[in-house]
Parts: structure tokens; sequence; C-alpha cells
């Protein structure tokens, strides 16, 4: 298990590399100067040449890279061209409240999605299964900001229960939370639904059956335990979703977290902001994922000694 | 062989055709594309005429230039018929499930094969790639393309369609490997099969049901990228009438006209949902797995 643990790891040491390079390669291919658009229209060819050399622009691209990548190896991510504040300053002001969102979202997800997952899987083939698989399926199928514009609607506008937008205290957590949470509650809750209808077809699960065992203690003492593994699994992955995927609900709520730090970034080719915030989002992508794979060979020993 | 090909598009009608959910949603997506091809006949008013005297208008109001003499749902912040706009957008969406799965399909397609048939250093770097792909949330990946590139539909096209072919891959190249030790593979090999002969016609074809579960399952994927892209204002540029688009648009006035909001977002809805229900149709029929 730990030679395992240790494989994963290092092995994720080149794959945040790579992102670094295809980040870099990708902000390269955009047209156009930093120097000049920081300076406005206009501008005097010495003071451009002046920024330039300031900002190391000047040096061959390689050698920016490599520049970049030494620093960062230290924890340096270099300075805002914009804000003048550290890179790193700025992403430890964002990344709480992303994953303040992120964590009550998973929650709200968990416990809304397990129940109605169980309950669809145990009702098999009646109404409950097939109405809520449907509403499940709207809502994945449901644009993530478009819900948050009707929620803000109905309970902002119309019902006045939860502010609009903003972030100014704990009850502003509520409508960006729900909102994404009924969206990984439809996952969960499929995925839920689909494993324990798995587990069920099993022959030991027939075995406690035959041997006369109530249904309640066949469902909640025998299918759910190894029903819920996979399910883990799919939460873990979903929570590095939920971390990331904060570009959309951040700027339709106004949340001054990460995902609109990189929205801003990129809008004002803030070249060492986007740099910072493209590879801290994938570097906790890739953690995640590591936790996930790692708790699911603790949890699935067939994995471990594949 | 083509009568085996053959019997398995028969096979995979027949059963699809069994099941009442697969049929609706069936029915739906071609009503879409007839809706996208006619546009021009079926919509009431040319999406892009302005009538600013009856901005956000709601529903059934009455119009000056409509066929039908109503705004039937209403107009948004311009005067424009959002029913006209709708009907047009799916051309947009369609236009993006289509394309941008394609574009996924073959790159995906190319690189599994060429990285499970090959194996070796081919397979290593190529499936590195790929790692390095899964590391990106997808989504941040093609807004970062759309800043490189530009805001225009072919773009959202090479945004979508780079950034989802690295699931593909993995895909493609587990079926390879499975497949090339098969016998009727060995055969054809003994036989004198080039290697492009050997992928095209022996081993790819028989690697087709999960490519189509994968792209069926892909085309919502691509819809829905493309409605946040055009969201955050990097997609399909003004006037052209995009779903995604209208939303953007039709944020600020959520309070005061809703309408304007809630009609492209249930059309998103709506479309996605279908081609959802029709891939879950597929997986169950075509996932041996599942098949009990």
């Amino acid at each position: 298990m730990l030679r395992y643990a240790i494989r994963r790891l290092l092995w994720a040491i080149p794959v945040l590399v790579g992102v670094t390079l295809v980040t870099f390669i990708l902000l390269h291919i955009v047209p156009g100067d930093p120097a000049l658009n920081m300076l406005g229209e206009h501008p005097d060819p010495q003071t451009v040449e002046k920024l330039r050399r300031q900002l190391g622009l000047d040096r061959p691209l390689p050698q920016q890279y490599w520049d970049f990548l030494s620093h960062a190896a230290v924890g340096d991510l270099g300075t805002s061209y914009y804000r003048k504040v550290p890179v790193t300053q700025l992403i430890a002001q964002r990344f709480p409240v992303t994953a303040t969102i992120a964590l009550s979202a998973m929650a709200v997800g968990a416990a809304l999605g397990l129940s109605t997952g169980i309950l669809a899987g145990v009702r098999h083939r009646t109404f409950w299964d097939t109405g809520s698989m449907a509403v499940a399926l709207a809502f994945i199928s449901a644009p993530i900001f478009w819900t948050a514009l009707l929620a803000q609607l109905l309970l902002g506008f119309r019902w006045g229960i939860l502010p609009i937008s903003g972030w100014e205290g704990p009850i502003y957590v509520v409508m960006p939370a729900l909102v994404l949470g009924t969206r990984y509650a439809a996952s969960i809750a499929r995925y839920t639904r689909s494993s324990l209808l798995e587990v069920i077809r099993q022959d030991y699960i027939r075995t406690a059956r035959a041997k006369g065992l109530g249904e309640r203690v066949i469902i909640y003492r025998h299918t759910l335990k190894n029903a819920l593994i996979p399910v883990v699994t799919i939460m873990g992955l979903e929570l590095g979703g939920l971390l990331t995927g904060s570009i959309l609900t951040e700027t339709i709520f106004g949340i001054p977290g990460l995902g609109l730090l990189t929205l801003d970034a990129l809008t004002s080719r803030d070249m060492p902001l986007v740099q910072g915030t493209v590879v801290f989002t994938a570097f906790v992508f890739v953690i995640s994922n590591l936790v996930v794979d790692l708790s699911y060979a603790w949890l699935n020993p067939r994995i471990r000694y594949a | 062989m083509k009568e085996r090909a053959e019997h398995f598009w028969w096979d995979l009608a027949r059963r699809l055709l069994r099941r009442p959910v697969a049929v609706v949603s069936l029915f739906f997506i071609a009503a879409l594309v007839l809706v996208a091809i006619f546009a021009s006949f079926l919509a009431p008013a040319n999406p892009n005429q302005q009538e600013l005297l009856s901005r956000l208008a709601p529903p059934g109001s009455p119009s000056d230039f409509t066929r039908t003499g109503t705004f039937i749902l209403g107009s948004d912040q311009v005067g424009r018929d959002i029913l006209s706009r709708i009907l047009y957008g799916s051309r947009i969406s369609l236009a993006v499930g289509l394309v941008a799965v394609s574009i996924e399909l073959f790159l995906g397609t190319l690189m599994g094969a060429l990285a499970g048939y090959f194996g070796g250093w081919v397979d290593t770097a190529i499936m590195r790639l790929a790692d390095i792909m899964f590391a990106f949330p997808s989504l941040l990946f093609a807004i970062a393309v759309m800043y490189a590139l530009g805001p225009s539909l072919f773009n959202v096209f090479v945004a979508l369609g780079v950034t989802g072919w690295a699931g593909l891959a993995r895909l493609v190249r587990g079926e390879v490997l499975r497949l090339k030790t098969q016998e009727f593979v060995e055969a054809a090999k003994a036989a004198g099969s080039t290697h492009g002969r050997l992928i095209l016609k022996h081993i790819l074809p028989n690697a087709v049901a999960p490519l189509i579960v994968a792209a069926t399952l892909g085309i919502p994927g691509a819809i829905m990228g493309e409605a946040a892209l055009s969201f955050l204002g990097l997609g399909v540029q003004p006037p052209t009438p995009s779903w995604g688009s209208m939303i953007y648009e039709a944020r600020s006035y959520i309070r005061v006209a809703p309408w304007f909001s809630i009609w492209p977002g249930l059309a998103i809805m709506a479309t996605v949902f279908a081609f959802n229900l029709l891939g879950d149709a597929l997986r169950d029929i075509l996932d041996p797995r599942l098949r009990q």
C-alpha cells in the first residue's frame, strides 16, 4: 500500500510540470504584448521596453518558463502584474472561500444524493425510482448557471429568503451551496442507485435472503456497505470538480473565490496570476484525485495489487 | 464480416426501439434536427430584427414584425423575438455537439489506437499527455483555450474538441489492447495486413460499441460546454443567437423579465436531457456487463 501511495505521489510531479508547460504555451499563443496592455494606449516605446525588462518579458521563452518553474518549485508563483501582490498571497485569500462553498455543497449533495439514491435503489421499478431518477437527470441536464439564476429569482427576489449575491456572512454560503449541492446530489443519487442494484444481484445477498434475514437488515447491513465503496470514490472525484468548477457559480453569485480570481486574471491578461491560479487549481485537482485513488485502493484490495 | 456489421446495427436499432424512453428521446432529437434545418421557415421572425419600442415584452405581447403578430415567448432587451432566437439557437448547439464530439472522437481514437497498438514509448508519451489533460478541470482548459484563440464559433469547436480527447483515448487504448491479441487479429497479421489495415479494418470496428456510448454521452457535455463558454461571453459572438449567450444577455434582467432567461435554459435542459437519456439507453444495451 505504501509503495503504491509513493509511486502515485511521485507520478503527480511530472504531471504538474506538464500542466505548467501546457498553460505557459497557451498563454503565449495569445497575441499581444502584456507590457503594452498594461500601459494603455500610445505608450512611450522606452517605457514599454523598460517594463518588458522589468517583467522579464525580454528574455527568450524557454528561459522565462524555466524562471517560472524554478521559482514555483520553492513556492513562489510570482507577483500579479496589476494587483502588485504575490500570487500565492492572493490564492491564500481566495481559496478558503471556494473551499467553504465546495464543502458545504458536498454536504448538501451527500445528504440529498445518498438518501435519494438508496430510496430509488430499494424501491426499484416503482414510482419513487423512476420519478427521482427523472428529477436527478433533469438537474444534471440543466446548466449550473441557469439553476443559479432561477434560485436567485425564486429564493432571492420572489420569496426574499436568501441574499441574492455577495459574500458578507455565513448566510451567503447557503444559495450557492444549494445550487451546487443539488447538482451533485443528482449524480451521487444516480451512482448510489446503480451501485446498490449491482450489489443486490450478488450471490451473498441471495444467500442472506435465503436464510430468512429481514429486508431491512439485508439492505443496511449487507448491501449498503459494499455498494457505497464506488460512491465514495465518485464523491471524492466530484469534490475536485466542485473545488475547481467554481468559475460559473462565483461569477453569478459575485463570490470572491478562486474561480472569479482566475477569470479576472484571464480577462486582464495578468500572466503570473493566470499561470499561478491555473497551476494551483490543477494541483488541487490532482491531489484530490490522488486521495480518492488511494482511499479506493485502501477500501478495495483488488486494485492495490493490480 | 460485412454481414456481421449490418447485423450489429439492426440489432442495436431493434433493441433501442423496444425502449419507450429511447424512442421518445430519439423523436425529440430528430425534431430538434428538423428545427435546426428549417429554422428559417419555422421561426416567426428574423432572429436579429429589433423592435426597440417593445423591449422585454412578456410572452404573448403584440408585435409588429413577427408573423404571428405576437411575441409568443416574449422579447429580449432590444426587442427581438425570443422564440425565433431559440429556434435558430438550436443550430449552434447541435453544430457544437456534432463537430466538437467529432474532433474529440477523431483525436481520441487516433491517440488511443496508436498508444494501444504500438505500445512502448508511443504508449507512454500519449498516455502521459492524457494524464496532463486530466489534471486540468475541463471547463478551465476550454476557457484558457478560448482566451488564447479569441471568441468565435470555430474556436469553440476547437476548445471543446481538444479538451475531451483524453478520456476517449484511454477507452480506445483499452479496447485495442484487449483486441490486438485476439486470434482474428493475429490471423490477419499473419496474412500480411499492414498496421493501418489491421487497426482500421480489424481492430477498431470491434471497438465501436463503447465508442457509440461515449460519443452520445459526449454530445450533452459539448452542448453544456458551449453554453458555459457563451455564458461567460467567450463563445459565439452577438448577434448570432446561441442558448448560452441568450442567458448571458438575460442575466441582468432576471428580475424584470424572467422569461428571457427561462426559455433558453429550458431549451438547453431539454436537449441535454434527451441526449443523456439516449446515451443511458445505448449504454444499457451495449455494455455487456449490464446485459443480463
